[in-house]
């Protein structure tokens, strides 16, 4: 049961309050926010208390979600009740920021209505909502170059326009109905890779999250099969095929899929509904089927001056034609360091050090595959001692590996049927994250 | 009335400050949409119409009180357009209790509304008509919500049921209507499962004083064959209003569980944790079941930790911390799991570690200690020293290899890493003293980095216990009692008293003259109470000679019960099953924390916790009771908690050899036993052996598994022979011991003594022994001491509340030969204390 709901900025911002049952006054909603200012940490509990009212609250999109409740309630019932909250804002408005949960208040408020009632959750499924939301959602789209780029010369069909904007996934699902938007289909496979590398460089832990996420903005589509590859397997004794096996140790999927093709073809089948929901989650552990994607080869040691050097060699295993982005490697260093000086192998790399999280952070925007970049900090410690070089590391990597999966899983196919009248876009997008990407020095 | 408004503003106006409005001033605002409000134009216009309601709306949510445009937005009340209507409906719902009167003319045209012929139009005003939550309108809406109950549109009875409810608590005394109720019951069969689920949901709040809505076999059977129709908040629902079901077979019992099986696996969070929470509530009585449940369900709780959401993640851990106490080896194989990202928060990581530590085994504890040993640098300090303490905790198993990376640490020099490494060391070797060689090499010279008080006030600690293996200690503590008048903390300075009092008594030469200086200090110049008379007890207790201050200062160095409850024994299910899913598991990190930052073990007296979780702390406290004589000398001269003068006048020790053999020992019970039904129950003189019965109040004792029992008994070297298992009655241990006494020239030196523990289950005269005990024991002490007893005796009383069969004692039958009533005494003092602190961590 759910007393309270409100929405908050970073900066303390009221943007969003809603109570459902009238048992507390609304200065719970700064009494909230004293208590995550009165922390000197940047990130509060996810449960805190204020006398008989526990606040829930979860981060997304630099807000805080936050919902109050008594001590008995499921700490996951009302922490899948703020995610899903905030995924269907996220539909609705098209992005989830301050701004746009701001301009939306009234949509988000309508929303809530819906959602909830008395403090009972009533339903969260976009396809029920879409027959009670009235409100429209307002969008402000920043001008982009992108979008000009579309359009080929003489109107002829480009390179870019085969791959979808990077913004096209970022639009209110409703603005489809009125403002004759596409109706597109996205599916995302998306995974997180949690990997450990030992000091020696052997692997000691690897683990892949995956899901695949089907964000729909058609009115209405009957049935959609995804194929996934032939030899998708599940467990450890189960082989099929005979190309390179795909594995993952455990599979779930959304209650909506029927899964009768899936066995003899691995074929989903679903009837999506509007806006986003993950159809399968999947995980691996410690069995990857291709290389690690980095590997770093590190040097460390104190020059005359009393300087501590640091030589990095980052290499990256991807296969050529693929390249990594956003690669950003954070190497802890000694307490008290002063000043860096640093030799970078090339100019599209940038490093800065940061005296707060004591941690020298080396940027690159893109890192091609097969390829091998290096570094030398010098780094100015006043009280550099041997022991200060067990300050050094582990190195965090954190990356973004655009259309490739780590487990192999691809989408052979992706048929809606009946076969759509007019123009339907279909988009498969992969894309691997770092979660925790941990080389130990 | 007015003053009621006028505190609004009030609230409104410090609310306005608070929200810091970049433009206007909040009168100004509310002002200006007045204006636009009543103006002609806009009103003619629905967008600006709409738009100016949406102002207000904005205005409202940034926390600026417009209670003021109340008349003006229930014209806007009035019109087709269903945005404008919601956007209006979320003011009056706001402001209606302020403005009762004027809420009423909302009511007309929301009874109109209830007849549109649009179910959504009909749902919004029945829904926003009991949100208003005014008394003085129930009479109006009774009608229309009893229409809703039969309305065709599901979206409408939907928003009737819980409308009934909403109405029900706002006048809560008044009678239920018992054909409400029962239309209610007979929509459970609805067809549409949301208004089935907030039919219970309903039903739950008007029946409360009747303990909620009747689950019976028909109802449950109903209730889980639609099960699978709701979505997962409806079975979450549903899952958790069954927990009140109790099967009335084992069939059915089955029945129910396979049938909830598939749900057990859910991809869900929140139905696999209402589901698990339903078998164990269920199956209580079925241990095997619950723990089968618990296997099955690691999968899906593991996959929540690695879950995107972290919240979640959270949640998850900390609800594996709870199936871990039961099942201590579930997830030791998939301990990866729970290594830190390193952009976690800091939240998570502190409960990672908790797990980790309690999934250590021989094969994966050299990888668990690499992963711990990255975070002790880790740039946030509640992380690092986290990380420190929970090598120490693995530290009590595996204390070598701790330890390597415990000194290796402090070559940091690092202020907050040495501090939370010196505490560790302190907390290690009061369990394992076998460490403290170790332990006294790396201390040295780790005083010039120590900053903070805790880790300072455990070095002082390690400084008096250990001193003579430490060569600096003298040094340093001159240095401290040389700055002693700038010390503005009291727990330094009293910790320094006592750490210099021992030292002198190893190294009387080197430290003579600071301790001179010191207590000069301490009696003439300090203000403090606690200190100046603490500082006088010490002064006096020179004065009666080195062999008493040895006796009451050097008192234990370690925890001997601690030992064998390293690897924690597996706890009842039925201990945490009633907090699994709730807010409670989430919420329980502070205590954790707490006891981090205490200053020598020994004073964990004075902070008992009655936490589960801290086994080792209370269990501590019980050996305190004995040994805190150590720290406040009051106790030597009071008889009444014999533990400690006796050993003073004459110190006991036991010993396991020569051996007993079963058979023996059978033979000489058996024997003695005729004997002392043969006589009565006078002791019998003639043979020169003794027979005593007493009781002995512990608790939980009987549900301590054999293991514990026996390992805590060989600690202080009584050897169990034989059991009955836990949790039967009546519950018997047979032991024998041999006494030695050292000092005494008169008695015999050693003697036999054989033992029956007993517990047949009956509650008998334990409540009065035990009020009796601490009573006196209140009685002869000082008078912070009384305070802390009390507290000692309120928590005990607290715990029995709680607890279950806490009123039963154990009878302890004891035969000594030959005959030495001291030692018999003593012996059954360290009984007791061994039996009590067994106990006290069953609680």
């Amino acid at each position: 049961m759910i007393s309270q709901v409100f929405i908050l900025s970073s900066k303390g911002d009221h943007l969003i309050y809603k109570d459902f049952r009238g048992q507390a006054g609304n200065d719970i909603v700064s009494i909230f926010y004293e208590k995550v200012t009165a922390l000197t940490e940047d990130q509060p509990p996810v449960v805190m208390n204020h006398k008989d009212l526990y606040f829930l609250h979860i981060r997304q999109g630099g807000l805080y979600w936050v919902a109050t409740t008594t001590v008995g309630s499921s700490p996951f019932a009302i922490i899948e009740f703020l995610n899903r909250l905030a995924a269907l804002v996220k539909d609705y408005c098209g992005s989830l920021s301050e701004k746009s949960v701001q301009m939306n208040f009234a949509l988000i408020y309508e929303l809530l209505d819906e959602i909830v009632d008395y403090g009972y959750i009533q339903t969260m499924s976009s396809d029920v909502l879409k027959n009670f939301i009235q409100t429209e959602a307002v969008t402000s789209r920043p001008f982009s170059l992108f979008d000009l780029s579309n359009v080929g010369l003489f109107g002829a069909e480009t390179q870019q326009s085969k791959v979808a904007p990077s913004s096209a996934a970022t639009r209110p699902i409703q603005s489809s109905r009125e403002q004759g938007g596409k109706s597109e289909i996205f599916v995302d496979v998306i995974e997180r890779m949690t990997v450990v590398i030992g000091s020696n460089g052997v692997l000691m832990k690897a683990d892949v999250e995956g899901e695949i996420r089907v964000k729909c903005y058609m009115p209405s589509c009957s049935e959609m099969r995804i194929g996934l590859n032939e030899e998708f397997s599940i467990g450890k004794s189960q082989l099929r095929g005979y190309g390179a096996a795909v594995r993952v140790d455990e599979c779930s999927f959304h209650q909506a899929v029927r899964l009768d093709e899936f066995d003899s073809h691995r074929i989903l089948r679903l009837c999506p509904s509007q806006g986003e929901q993950t159809v399968m989650q999947y995980q691996l552990s410690d069995d990857l089927p291709s290389a690690l994607p980095f590997r770093l080869f590190p040097t460390i040691e104190r020059d005359n001056g009393g300087r501590l050097l640091m030589y990095m060699k980052l290499r990256c295993d991807l296969p050529p034609k693929s390249a990594a982005i956003n690669v950003c490697a954070t190497i802890p260093v000694p307490k008290g360091s002063v000043s860096l000086s640093q030799e970078l192998s090339s100019p599209d790399q940038s490093a800065e050090l940061k005296p707060q999280s004591r941690a020298v952070v080396w940027q690159i925007a893109r890192f091609a595959g097969g390829t091998q970049l290096s570094a030398l900090f010098k780094l100015e410690v006043p009280s550099l001692s041997s022991a200060s070089m067990l300050e050094v590391g582990p190195v965090g990597l954190s990356f973004e590996l655009p259309k490739i999966t780590a487990t192999g899983l691809q989408i052979r196919f992706l048929r809606l049927s009946p076969v759509q009248p007019g123009p339907s876009q279909r988009w498969v997008r992969y894309v691997t994250h770092s979660d925790s990407y941990t080389i130990r020095i | 009335m007015l003053l009621k408004l006028a505190s609004s503003c009030v609230a409104g106006l410090l609310c306005h400050i608070k929200a810091t409005m970049p433009y206007l001033g909040g009168e100004e605002t509310v002002r200006e949409l007045r204006r636009a409000l009543s103006n002609p134009n806009v009103q003619s216009d629905p967008l600006r119409y709409r738009n100016t309601i949406l102002k207000v709306i904005r205005t409202m949510s940034q926390g600026v009180d417009v209670s003021g445009l109340f008349s003006e937005m229930v014209k806007a009340c009035a019109t087709v357009d269903v945005v404008q209507k919601k956007l209006v409906y979320v003011f009056l719902c706001s402001y209606a209790t302020l403005n009762p009167e004027l809420s009423l003319l909302v009511i007309n045209s929301l009874r109109k509304d209830c007849q549109d012929p649009n179910p959504m139009v009909r749902s919004l005003a029945l829904r926003n008509m009991t949100n208003l939550r005014l008394p003085s309108l129930v009479e109006y809406v009774e009608q229309p919500l009893t229409a809703g109950l039969r309305d065709r549109a599901a979206c409408v009875r939907r928003v009737a049921v819980l409308g009934w409810a909403k109405l029900h608590n706002l006048q809560p005394s008044s009678e239920i209507d018992a054909a409400v109720v029962n239309e209610l019951y007979s929509l459970l069969r609805d067809p549409d499962p949301v208004v089935m689920v907030n039919c219970l949901r309903a039903l739950e709040e008007i029946l409360k004083e009747e303990g909620g809505v009747a689950i019976n076999k028909p109802i449950t059977h109903h209730l889980l064959n639609r099960l699978k129709e709701c979505d997962i908040w409806g079975q979450c629902e549903v899952l958790r209003v069954l927990q009140r079901y109790r099967p009335q077979s084992e069939d059915e019992l089955f029945d129910i569980l396979s049938l909830l099986d598939s749900f057990l696996v859910s991809p869900h969070p929140p139905v696999m944790a209402a589901t698990l929470s339903l078998f164990l509530s269920v199956s209580s009585s079925l241990p095997a079941v619950s723990l089968a449940a618990l296997e099955r369900v690691s999968g899906p709780l593991l996959a929540a930790c690695g879950s995107g959401s972290r919240e979640m993640r959270f949640a998850a851990v900390c609800h594996i911390q709870l199936l871990l106490r039961s099942v201590p080896g579930l997830l030791g194989v998939h301990y990866k799991r729970f290594f830190c990202g390193y952009a976690e928060p800091a939240y998570i990581k502190e409960r990672k570690m908790q797990v980790l530590v309690e999934l250590v085994n021989d094969e994966n504890v050299a990888m668990i200690l690499d992963e711990l040993k990255g975070y002790c640098t880790d740039v946030n300090t509640d992380t690092a020293q986290a990380a420190i303490s929970a090598i120490g905790r693995i530290g009590r198993s595996y204390s070598d290899r701790c330890l390597q990376i415990l000194t290796g640490l402090l070559g940091l020099k690092q202020d907050h890493i040495t501090s939370a490494v010196v505490q560790t060391m302190r907390d290690l070797v009061w369990v394992c003293p076998q460490c403290s060689d170790t332990v006294c090499l790396a201390l040295e010279g780790c005083e010039e980095t120590l900053q903070d008080i805790q880790g300072r006030q455990a070095l002082l600690w390690l400084l008096g216990v250990y001193g003579e293996r430490i060569s600096s200690a003298p040094y340093t503590l001159e240095v401290l009692i040389d700055g002693v008048r700038s010390e503005a903390s009291l727990g330094i300075k009293m910790e320094l008293l006592t750490a210099t009092m021992r030292l002198f008594l190893c190294r009387p030469a080197e430290t003579q003259d600071m301790l001179g200086r010191l207590l000069h200090y301490c009696i003439e110049e300090t203000t403090d109470m606690c200190m100046r008379d603490q500082a006088l007890l010490y002064y006096r207790l020179l004065h009666c000679g080195i062999e008493e201050t040895r006796k009451v200062l050097q008192g234990r160095r370690s925890d001997p019960s601690l030992g064998v409850l390293i690897g924690r024994p597996a706890k009842p299910v039925s201990q945490w099953a009633r907090c699994f899913n709730t807010l409670e598991p989430l919420s329980q990190g502070a205590v954790e924390a707490e006891s981090a930052s205490r200053g020598s073990p020994e004073h964990m007296t004075y902070n008992p916790k009655p936490n589960a979780d801290l086994s080792d702390t209370l269990s501590c406290s019980h050996i305190q009771e004995i040994h805190s004589g150590s720290d406040n000398a009051m106790r030597c001269s009071d008889s009444s908690t014999d533990g400690l003068a006796s050993s003073i006048t004459a110190p006991l020790s036991l010993s396991l050899s020569p051996a007993v053999s079963p058979e023996d020992f059978e033979h000489l019970w058996l024997q003695r036993q005729a004997l002392h039904t043969e006589r009565g129950a006078e002791k019998i003189e003639v043979v020169d052996c003794a027979w005593i019965e007493e009781c002995v109040r512990c608790p939980a004792v009987l549900h301590c598994s054999p293991q514990s029992l026996q390992a805590a008994m060989q600690l202080v070297n009584i050897q169990t022979l034989a059991f009955t298992p836990q949790h039967t009655l009546p519950w018997r241990v047979y032991l024998y011991t041999h006494t030695q006494r050292s000092h005494s020239t008169d008695a015999p030196n050693t003697t036999l003594i054989l033992g029956e523990l007993l517990c047949t289950g009956e509650a008998n005269q334990k409540a009065g022994v035990k009020k009796g005990t601490a009573d006196s024991e209140a009685g002869a002490e000082g008078k912070e001491d009384q305070l802390v007893r009390k507290e000692m005796v309120a928590t005990a009383d607290r715990l029995n509340e709680d607890g279950q069969e806490e009123e039963e004692g154990i009878k302890v039958t004891l035969n000594q030969q030959p005959r030495d009533d001291d030692a018999l005494r003593q012996f059954l003092t360290v009984l007791t204390t061994v039996l009590n602190t067994l106990s006290s961590e069953k609680d």
